[in-house]
């Protein structure tokens, strides 16, 4: 934990690289993600120049994480011909358009008289002959894997016109031990998955914890989550930097299905009736003060709340079976939103605001996929026997979930992208299930 | 539950219910009912009355649940009512009872569908006269299955509810 702190704090973005081509009016390097199928865009992502092992390990990094996003296809470091001897100028753009590479990253790390890191790097357009973008970091040294994300970032905005995820975390639930007795621990890690630190530390199945989720506060320092460390299940929050847990509320039953509002100043969760039903409640984390937002004679759970916070959307098996429901956020305008066949549940609000993710059961299958907020125009992105728990990029370009196949013993995490192409395994040391996914980290 | 969850809060209370518990000896958090930890089989004739292995073999801990629902089955109701049964002539136990979902549902949805399993199972109790209070419940959702396979053999018998015996007895 104390290395997350570091990195989120000693992480200081400077200047924009001056000295070559300024911003150009016209880029002929660019991704359109909205297109449908996408053709992966090549790129040459050169070692960045350094004394020693950083500057390739940085821009190994890079071509990780845009590799793994679908739409750039680095190309082999075998097949450059251009050595990158001063990444000050320009390329020899020939050389580059011969093994075609659209664009070129270049970079340089070196160190700071105080021992900081100061990485480079200059983003170039092969076919139009200029750069695109220039930026220079400085970092302690221990946060090189930020800083290549960040690149990363970089890169992606320029090319595709989004916002890009890299520079983020994931909080989810390590599961290990048999079935009969899993055990399962809090952990945290880089949205690749590296850097993983354990929040928990049981070792005994007896104290169960699941679904945590961070809060959208900057750098997102806490987390909810459900555990039966008292015995009950109940809801707790948690502060990455101290450590310290607290209950959240006093209620008399269960509490489960824990989420943040928008900007963070309550939790949304499930509270178990006594009659074996269960509600929707928000508690005030300031005031403390709790309200009620459904009262049906059925299970309502698994609320979250759309970006500007004002709807939020809920399963409920009013109706029978498990379906996806909308509500405004003080609980009224209760009503259904998904028709198919099967049924639905774990809906999730786009960071975006126009898509909600769900897991649905049809068929025998498991399936991630997305609806409109409407319910309509609903797209299955991934189908098999266990496919459960979405949670979005902090752009709302891919979608994390867990995902079980038969006879597996266990689930992995796994990427999608939002056209349902590029489904990826995020590694992890040992079964993984309940992920959820940070903001972009500041 | 609401008795239960009262109590936890209260240190006096917590103080009094130790010094009511004879043997009070109910680890806080039992890993639940492992197949192997059930006594089934060898030496189960020989339960002496009104111990907990009488309790798990010969009335039945276990009542089982079709998918996605909390009714109570017939077979159900007639392993219930023996519970019932024996805890009104045993009074000194109190009981937790369990409800767990298969694993073919998604996790806090299962969650409330294991509480409600359990609340069907209390209630059903109490209507056979065992006292609200002597029953807490809880539920495990999907995460304490008892047997493990990819088939309906296996989902059928983790869509459960057990009665654990708590205090006192043997």
């Amino acid at each position: 934990m104390q290395k997350y702190l570091n990195a989120t704090l000693a992480l200081m973005f400077l200047a924009t690289l001056a000295g070559m081509a300024v911003t150009p009016a016209r880029a002929l390097v660019e991704i359109d993600v909205n297109k449908g199928v996408v053709e992966p865009l090549p790129i040459a992502i050169t070692d960045f120049l350094s004394g020693d092992n950083m500057g390739a390990d940085i821009s190994g990094v890079v071509a990780a994480d845009l590799r793994r996003s679908g739409l750039f296809a680095p190309i082999d470091k075998a097949a450059f011909i251009e050595k990158i001897s001063n990444p000050d100028v320009a390329p020899r753009f020939e050389d580059w358009k011969v093994i075609n590479a659209q664009a070129i990253v270049t970079g340089r790390v070196t160190e700071e008289p105080d021992g900081r890191l100061r990485a480079e790097f200059r983003l170039w357009d092969t076919f139009a002959g200029e750069q695109l973008i220039g930026e220079q970091f400085f970092a302690n040294k221990q946060n090189w894997r930020r800083v290549a994300h960040i690149i990363s970032d970089a890169i992606y905005k320029q090319i595709t016109g989004e916002m890009g995820y890299f520079d983020s975390r994931i909080v989810f639930v390590d599961e290990s031990g048999t079935k009969q007795n899993r055990i399962k621990k809090l952990a945290i890690m880089d949205q690749d998955g590296a850097n993983l630190e354990y929040l928990s530390r049981a070792n005994s199945p007896n104290t169960l914890v699941m679904t945590p989720r961070f809060s959208p506060s900057p750098q997102s320092r806490e987390i909810t989550y459900m555990s039966y460390e008292s015995g009950q299940p109940q809801v707790y929050l948690l502060q990455l930097e101290t450590g310290q847990r607290e209950l959240v509320g006093d209620f008399p039953g269960m509490t489960f299905a824990p989420r943040f509002t928008p900007n963070g100043d309550k939790i949304v969760m499930s509270l178990l009736r006594d009659d074996g039903n269960s509600n929707i409640f928000t508690m005030d984390l300031r005031t403390r003060s709790t309200a009620r937002l459904t009262e049906t004679n059925a299970i309502d759970t698994s609320p979250s709340y759309s970006p500007d916070g004002s709807q939020i959307v809920f399963t409920s098996d009013r109706g029978g079976r498990a379906q996806i429901y909308v509500m405004n956020a003080d609980g009224s305008n209760q009503h259904r939103i998904s028709f198919g066949d099967g049924s639905y549940s774990t809906p999730v609000w786009s960071p975006r605001g126009d898509l909600i993710a769900f897991t649905k059961q049809s068929g025998g299958e498991f399936q991630i996929g997305v609806m409109r907020t409407d319910g309509s125009g609903e797209r299955i992105l991934t189908s098999g026997y266990h496919r459960e728990g979405p949670t979005w990029s902090p752009n709302g370009r891919v979608i994390m979930y867990f995902r079980e196949d038969a006879g597996s013993g266990g689930p992995r995490l796994y990427t999608i992208d939002l056209t349902g192409r590029n489904e990826q395994q995020v590694p992890t040391p040992n079964f993984a299930s309940d992920p959820a996914w940070s903001p972009l980290l500041q | 539950m609401r008795r239960i969850a009262a109590l936890t809060r209260n240190p006096v209370a917590i103080a009094l219910l130790a010094a009511l518990a004879v043997a009070g000896c109910r680890s806080q958090q039992q890993v639940p009912n492992n197949a192997a930890d059930l006594g089934l089989g060898a030496g189960a004739s020989a339960a002496t009355p009104g111990s907990k292995q009488e309790f798990t073999v010969s009335i039945g801990d276990r009542i089982f649940f079709d998918t996605d629902s909390s009714v109570i089955r017939a077979d159900a109701q007639a392993t219930l009512t023996r519970q019932a049964q024996w805890l009104n002539k045993y009074p000194s136990y109190s009981i937790t009872v369990e409800g767990h979902a298969d694993e073919r549902g998604t996790r806090e949805y299962n969650l409330a569908l294991g509480a409600r399993r359990a609340a069907a199972a209390r209630d059903y109790l109490t209507t056979r006269g065992v006292a609200a209070n002597r029953i807490n419940t809880i539920s495990y959702g999907k995460e304490r299955p008892v047997a493990t396979c990819d088939d309906i053999s296996c989902w059928s018998q983790n869509r459960r509810a057990v009665t654990l015996l708590n205090g006192a007895g043997s």
